[in-house]
């Protein structure tokens, strides 16, 4: 599959779901995503579309926390991220991805200590680098993160 | 049959870094494990927040002791992407030069703690004699045997002057046959057959479903390396081959990197000949707006860096994905079903490195607090003592002596 049947097939299959597409450059493409599709986005891009999952990058801003699922296309020489924004700061939650792709429990596990989102469905939900005596509902990676006491 | 919990770490019998594996054991035959990490994290990432992206690069060069560079060569690249520009041609051959130095001398670690693992003591030593060369042309060259601080966004910091390739080439001259040796001596060695082959093995399938990297994924015949598919660097403009192999066992992971060392080796010389005279550094004078992605092959797989720009000086975010992240999950589909005496290699056949996979100390105000040892020493027995009551293990308590340490200054 060259580069543009693949992006042809993803514009395609996620039609309807796709809010912006974005091609950054040949080897950077990001599509922006509803939360609510996200799932499904990144099932058809590992399942189908060969893509190998890299990470997922957490990022908080004003209006929400964004969640960016990158996809290396190896065959292709490109990056393809999906991006979603969960439109609250207030007990953010997604689907997780973990439940078909086992390369995601752990990144699903940091992103939910650091900056406090649920993936719904995630079949390991503890802590993975903070120590077991940091306090709950402390997210590091939040903007307004002033530090614990210890 | 009845199951036992055995505790490997959080000070490990092998590996030099804290981590903590519960091995769930049968008889002799793990039948689950759980592994538990968090004793390096140091906060690189919100570190990283706080610096200027100039200053970003050492602070990732820190990440890890053995692959240096490779965190710098992918962030770089990230803020090269945000901002658009391509580094002159010489800067990317010294990338591609200093990167494959650093493969050679991390693949002959590793492959000497390898032997050191089984009991082959004389391949720990004689690799890690001739591992010693590579370490002294880092000297030569970037002025440190680690931590070379060669990288900048735009280019690199130092040049390769005209007068250090004859030395590198003659370290190379010199390696060359002795790698050879390596391979021959592993591939015909009776008892090295007997001890790796069909140890721990990783499926195709485990490995793709685990999006497992680098010399983790590529014995197991996944045919994947930045380098090729993500051209960057030198990489696309000199000759030479990813190594693949089919087994997925501990041999095929050792294999795949001393092979991969002479394949290090082609792209090192190839570079050195072809270097054009040129500039090395694009002068990048500020960052917009925006976030970039930047890949390198390091020599555990991919490192994989994000970071977002808002117009200031810092990164609003950096995501930084070490390889050994998506590597230590496959321990879960390589141990299981594997005896006790093996759970050791095969955990260190991916040569998982801690430091990479943990990255995040909060200072609160700026200001840190210092321990000494006995507080160190309370805080580790009380947190083993917590986790054992959680786990349900019962043992007599013992009567420890408050430890006494006398620093060497």
């Amino acid at each position: 599959m060259t580069r543009e049947e693949l992006l042809q097939k993803v514009k395609a299959q996620l039609n309807d779901k796709i809010l912006n597409f974005c091609e950054l450059s040949p080897k950077r493409v990001y599509i922006t995503v509803p939360p609510e599709d996200a799932f499904e986005a990144c099932r058809f891009l590992f399942e189908e579309c060969g893509g190998r999952l890299v990470t997922a990058s957490g990022v908080d801003t004003p209006d929400g926390i964004e969640i960016l699922y990158h996809f290396g296309m190896d065959g292709q020489g490109m990056v393809l991220t999906v991006k979603t924004k969960i439109p609250t700061r207030e007990d953010p939650k997604i689907r997780s991805i973990a439940t078909f792709l086992p390369g995601a429990l752990w990144i699903e596990r940091e992103i939910h200590e650091m900056l406090g989102v649920e993936f719904e469905g995630h079949p390991d939900p503890r802590r993975l680098l903070l120590p077991d005596d940091w306090p709950e509902g402390e997210y590091p990676l939040r903007r307004d993160f002033k530090g614990v006491e210890g | 049959m009845k199951r036992t919990m055995i505790p490997l770490g959080p000070y490990h019998p092998l590996l030099e870094e804290a981590e903590f594996f519960q091995l769930y054991v049968e008889g002799e035959t793990v039948v689950d494990m759980d592994l538990r990490i968090g004793y390096q994290h140091r906060a690189i990432e919100k570190l990283s927040e706080n610096l200027h992206f100039d200053q970003v690069t050492f602070l990732v060069e820190r990440i890890c002791g053995i692959c240096s560079t490779s965190h710098p060569i992918a962030y770089v690249q990230a803020v090269e992407d945000i901002v658009g520009v391509e580094p002159p041609e010489r800067a990317k051959y010294i990338r591609s030069i200093v990167g494959e130095l650093e493969r050679i001398h991390s693949h002959l670690l590793w492959f000497g703690l390898a032997g050191h693992f089984i009991g082959y003591n004389t391949v720990f030593m004689w690799a890690w004699k001739y591992r010693e060369p590579v370490l002294d042309i880092f000297e030569r060259v970037t002025g440190n045997r680690n931590h070379y601080a060669v990288m900048k966004p735009g280019g690199v910091r130092r040049d390769i002057p005209p007068e250090d390739v004859p030395d590198i080439l003659r370290m190379l001259e010199e390696l060359e046959p002795k790698i050879k040796m390596f391979v021959d001596v592993a591939m015909d060695d009776p008892v090295l057959h007997a001890r790796l082959k069909g140890v721990g093995v990783l499926t195709k399938e485990d490995a793709i479903k685990y999006c497992a990297v680098g010399p983790t994924a590529r014995p197991s015949g996944v045919a994947i390396d930045v380098r090729r598919d993500h051209p960057y660097a030198a990489y696309d403009k000199v000759d030479w081959d990813v190594v693949v192999m089919e087994d997925g066992d501990v041999f095929a992971k050792a294999a795949v990197r001393l092979l991969e060392i002479l394949e290090s080796i082609k792209i090192i010389r190839q570079c050195l000949e072809n270097m054009p005279e040129g500039p090395i550094d694009a002068g990048i004078e500020e960052v917009p707006p925006g976030e970039g992605i930047g890949q390198h092959e390091a020599p555990r797989g991919e490192v994989f860096h994000y970071v977002r720009s808002d117009g200031g000086n810092s990164p609003v975010r950096h995501k930084v994905r070490a390889p050994s992240y998506m590597n230590i999950p496959t321990f879960k589909a390589t141990c299981i079903g594997e005896s006790i005496a093996d759970a050791a290699l095969i955990t260190a056949s991916v040569d998982p490195c801690y430091c990479c996979t943990e990255r995040m100390v909060v200072a609160k105000d700026g200001k840190g607090r210092t321990m000494g040892w006995n507080e160190l020493l309370r805080l580790s027995r009380e947190k083993t003592e917590r986790i054992k009551k959680e786990i349900g293990v019962e043992e007599p308590k013992w009567d420890l002596p408050e430890v006494s340490f006398r620093s060497r200054r």
